[in-house]
């Protein structure tokens, strides 16, 4: 997909877009928008910007739409992209189905219909050691589950991308046993913190991002996220995750950002925020420690890394 | 049949072609058109760069077993020493630009993640190498000596694949490819090695 100049949305306009969106929360931030519009994610008027550190900043929408891991499109960064501009991602729909009182198919319509879109500003912290932060729009994942009404005996939730080989190119090539799957302990998914995201920057969710849903998991590594949603599994047993099968020794079913645990090829240490030049500290559980640490408490993360 | 003196003909813009994408890259860098990630796009591109110029020396050697390309031989040094200038551009910037001269992080980098060890080596064995390429040094060495110390240019390509191959997630093509050449150029000369002899009876 070529993204024209004027389709990026400085963050300004972004704001203001917002506003214009979210009438009276808006009013209050109006008088706080000075030069630095960046100054004005400290002020905390919305939950959008509670889980910042101040000095995080906004990367880019070019940043953030030009530099993507999703193997479905290619193995480069700029290959999702270069190679996604003929993806389709609507209609759309999503199959629950596992241990839930009743498997059935959601139209992508009709769930947004059952929600309010937030705004979530979260850091993405990669396995590969660099870092983003991203403005998405979504809505928490414990709300679709409870849309899904899952058995008291499910414990954990599988999630599976589209497989569309004649649109993303990249499943043309065995790199990764398609379709991409990825999991989530229940309680992870139940977290607060945990959003299906369906846009970015205020625009509809571009292809290269995972279009027209994703997940985002701020606390952990980035792979986690998975893109392009098309199934939703309910399960009593830990399901098998896509880059865990290709190397179980590198990655784990947990993937929690973890400064202390490294990877046999990255050290976790330190990470290159995109647009900085000098590494910064990585934070552990990408600094969201307060809203998730506790779900780990009985957990040796040297083992469950 | 090209003469010698083709080959050394050709130096003047063989040197300024491959000398070309580091400045290139350097300028991109410096006025921010590397991309997102900018140090890393140099590192890689800096990397992969070194890694084709070592296999191009290894091919001069294979190449010039066939007659008419006998003298292409005398384009083996500059290229070698391209490749060296590459790697120490690479590794500088791994140093510099990376990791900003924290020496206790990259000695514990270089310790710990096998990729970066072999790339580290590949390095280390690349330095006698370069240092030992004029012809003062040959004559200083003996050619005997001296070939043998250039014998380390094999661990120094295997090494390099493999450092390329460890850093690669999902796709390997692109490294299995360079090691599948260096395997077949490595081949090619034991082959000739085995045979030699009973010509010589």
């Amino acid at each position: 997909m070529k993204i024209l100049g004027s389709e990026i949305t400085p963050y300004k306009t972004y704001l203001n877009r917002r506003k214009f969106i979210k009438g009276s929360l808006a009013s209050a931030m109006l008088a706080t928008v000075t030069s630095s519009a960046f100054a004005n994610h400290d002020s905390d008027l919305s939950i959008y910007t509670k889980n910042l550190n101040e000095n995080d900043k906004l990367n880019s929408y070019e940043e953030i739409t030009t530099y993507n891991n999703f193997y479905e499109f290619g193995t480069h960064k700029k290959h999702p992209h270069l190679n996604s501009g003929n993806f389709k991602p609507r209609p759309w729909t999503i199959k629950i189905d596992g241990l839930v009182k009743k498997p059935q198919t959601f139209d992508l319509e009709k769930i947004l219909s059952n929600v309010t879109i937030e705004d979530r500003v979260y850091r993405l912290r990669c396995v590969e050691a660099w870092s983003m932060v991203i403005p998405w729009q979504g809505f928490q994942l414990s709300e679709l589950i409870k849309m899904a009404e899952p058995l008291s005996s499910a414990k954990y939730v599988q999630f599976v991308t589209v497989f569309r080989p004649e649109e993303m190119p990249g499943q043309q090539k065995r790199t990764i046993i398609w379709p991409y799957r990825e999991g989530l302990r229940m309680d992870e998914a139940m977290n607060p913190l945990t959003i299906l995201a369906t846009g970015l920057y205020g625009h509809e969710m571009p292809n290269q991002n995972g279009a027209p849903i994703r997940l985002v998991v701020p606390w952990k590594y980035g792979f986690k996220s998975i893109k392009s949603i098309v199934e939703i599994r309910f399960l009593d047993t830990q399901p098998e995750t896509s880059w865990e099968t290709l190397a179980p020794w590198e990655y784990g079913f947990y993937a929690n950002v973890n400064p202390n645990v490294n990877h046999p090829r990255w050290s976790q240490g330190t990470e290159r925020r995109i647009g900085e030049f000098k590494r910064r500290e990585t934070l552990m559980f990408n600094g969201y420690e307060k809203e998730v640490a506790h779900l780990y408490k009985d957990l040796d993360l040297t083992k469950f890394y | 049949m090209f003469s010698t003196r083709n080959f050394n003909r050709s130096k003047p813009v063989l040197f300024i072609l491959i000398l070309f994408p580091s400045l290139l890259w350097a300028y991109q860098f410096v006025t921010g058109n590397l991309g997102v990630n900018p140090i890393e796009k140099l590192m890689d591109e800096l990397g992969l760069m070194a890694l084709r110029l070592i296999i191009i020396t290894l091919m001069i050697t294979t190449l010039s077993n066939i007659k008419p390309l006998k003298s292409i031989v005398v384009l083996r040094r500059m290229i070698g020493l391209f490749a060296f200038y590459y790697v120490c551009l690479h590794f500088s910037t791994y140093i510099v630009l990376d990791h900003f001269l924290d020496m206790q992080f990259i000695i514990q980098d270089i310790i710990k993640r096998p990729f970066i060890t072999f790339g580290f080596i590949s390095f280390l064995f690349l330095i006698p190498l370069a240092s030992t390429s004029t012809n003062n040094m040959i004559k200083r060495l003996g050619f005997k000596l001296w070939k043998k110390i250039h014998y380390l240019i094999y661990p120094v390509a295997i090494l390099a694949s493999m450092h390329f191959y460890v850093l690669v997630r999902a796709d390997k093509t692109e490294p299995v490819i360079y090691m599948g050449i260096i395997i077949l150029l490595l081949l090619h000369r034991i082959f000739k090695r085995l045979t030699r002899p009973q010509l010589a009876q």
